[in-house]
């Protein structure tokens, strides 16, 4: 089986690997980058552990394949605190302890993320439609939407 | 399993008629990436369509229509005001079909090549009369959208042959259109029914309309009768029960865990009253 040669760029750094073409963008991010912060969950695209931003789309990682990367730019939850600081919405989940496991935590951050991005004033209504595809078997999601909307308030410089 | 990544769609046609083993076509790839993890497919040949020029633009044809690409995601969609303007049913049915995540690769063209009678984005493209292109080895070729299913996971699109394009019709003045769907929950799960409805209007008169049904036969269906029901009348009250006895008589649903056969065939009248409705009311310029 031939590899194919991939050249990608991963939170702003220019990235190459090889890849046997029927890896999964999450396969090579995992075993080939080294960056195991996107969890695979379910493998399906039904749990969005996997979250990631492709050219700025969110998508299960899952569902792309590695060789797809070529010539794109992907954005991971290890791109989203910058240098020593948290991003809000990370130091919110641990404020409100929006996690327990902490497996799906990642794929929510960077699903939540890509929402006040292009809503930044989101309803609860719209947060829980924006994170359906992410599951999380401990919280109860209650935590995580508030989490998410004390986030937002502070984004726009309000207090919740 | 060889990956393939071609620029025009003749390209695409020539490896896939030449392929020997099992064939593939990757656009948004939420289908076919499922299968091949879970081994129910194993191409050979995976041919990625989404390398082909424009595959990822959306366009205002010439006569008014729109032409969209193989590899637009359902995301772009709802993102084009001028679609959603002229095709709201089209746009909203696309929209159900998975999470915000799967929005960002599943495809018009992918929901209808999976062959799945249960397609939430198919009724829509049905009831707008809504035609696919179709590159081969031979060229190229268009086929109304109900003709392409051939039944659960099977399509009308011979070896080396794809769909190259979804093109809609203009939708010119006073019409409207809509698509609901029966699921047990809020979000996130297959259709048990759906029911596209698309109608022009004269006045308050209804002068043309398409009703097509999904998940209750072995592909969505086009059904012409219930159209009939309609046209000539301002949806009044006789025409939706007409409407509703036709469109539960063309229901010829299979009972399965997600509902009973009974149970669609009612559903199958509820839902098409009413998507005619807010069709109705989405030609007359109101909000619904």
């Amino acid at each position: 089986m031939s590899k194919i040669h991939v050249t990608t760029t991963i939170n702003g750094d220019p990235v190459e690997f090889l890849a046997d073409p029927r890896e999964t963008l999450l396969d090579c991010l995992r075993d080939k980058v080294g960056l195991t912060g996107s969890k695979e969950g379910c493998g399906t695209g039904d749990c969005g552990a996997c979250s990631v931003e492709l050219d700025g789309t969110l998508v299960c990682s899952c569902l792309v394949l590695g060789v797809e990367a070529d010539g794109k730019s992907v954005s991971t939850i290890e791109g989203m605190a910058s240098d020593n600081d948290l991003h809000p919405l990370q130091r919110k989940f641990i404020e409100h302890a929006a996690l327990q496991c902490g497996f799906c935590t990642p794929g929510i951050l960077v699903a939540a993320k890509k929402l006040l991005e292009v809503n930044p004033d989101p309803t609860e209504e719209e947060t829980r439609y924006w994170l359906a595809g992410n599951l999380c078997r401990c919280t109860g999601y209650d935590k995580i939407v508030r989490a998410v909307m004390d986030a937002a308030a502070e984004m726009r410089q309000e207090v919740a | 399993m060889r990956y393939h990544s071609p620029t025009s769609f003749t390209d695409a046609a020539g490896i896939a008629a030449g392929a020997s083993g099992l064939t593939r076509f990757l656009a948004g790839g939420t289908d076919v990436l499922v299968q091949m993890r879970a081994g129910m497919v194993q191409p050979d040949d995976l041919i990625d369509l989404k390398k082909i020029p424009g595959v990822g633009d959306i366009t205002r044809t010439d006569d008014g229509g729109w032409r969209i690409g193989v590899a637009v995601p359902g995301i772009a969609l709802g993102a084009n005001a001028g679609l959603k303007t002229d095709w709201p049913g089209v746009v909203e049915g696309m929209e159900l079909v998975g999470s915000t995540q799967i929005q960002g690769r599943a495809t018009l063209a992918g929901n209808l090549c999976n062959g799945s009678p249960a397609a939430d984005s198919v009724p829509g493209l049905v009831a707008a009369g809504a035609t696919v292109e179709i590159t081969g080895p031979e060229g190229t070729r268009t086929l109304p959208v109900e003709e392409l299913p051939a039944g659960p996971g099977k399509t009308h699109l011979a070896k080396g042959e794809m769909v190259s394009a979804i093109l809609l019709p203009p939708r010119g003045q006073h019409g409207g259109d809509a698509y609901l769907r029966f699921i047990p929950r809020t979000e996130m799960d297959i259709a048990v029914v759906g029911c596209a409805v698309n109608l022009t209007l004269d006045g308050d008169t209804i002068k043309s309309a398409r009703v097509a049904l999904g998940a209750v036969a072995p592909t969505v269906i086009l059904v012409p009768e219930a159209a009939e029901a309609i046209i000539g009348t301002t949806l009044d009250d006789a025409a939706i029960a007409k409407l509703e006895s036709v469109a539960k008589s063309a229901a010829k649903p299979i009972s399965d865990k997600r509902g009973t056969s009974e149970f669609r065939v009612e559903i199958a009248g509820v839902l098409a009253k009413r998507a005619a409705r807010i069709a109705y009311a989405r030609a007359k310029g109101e909000q619904a």
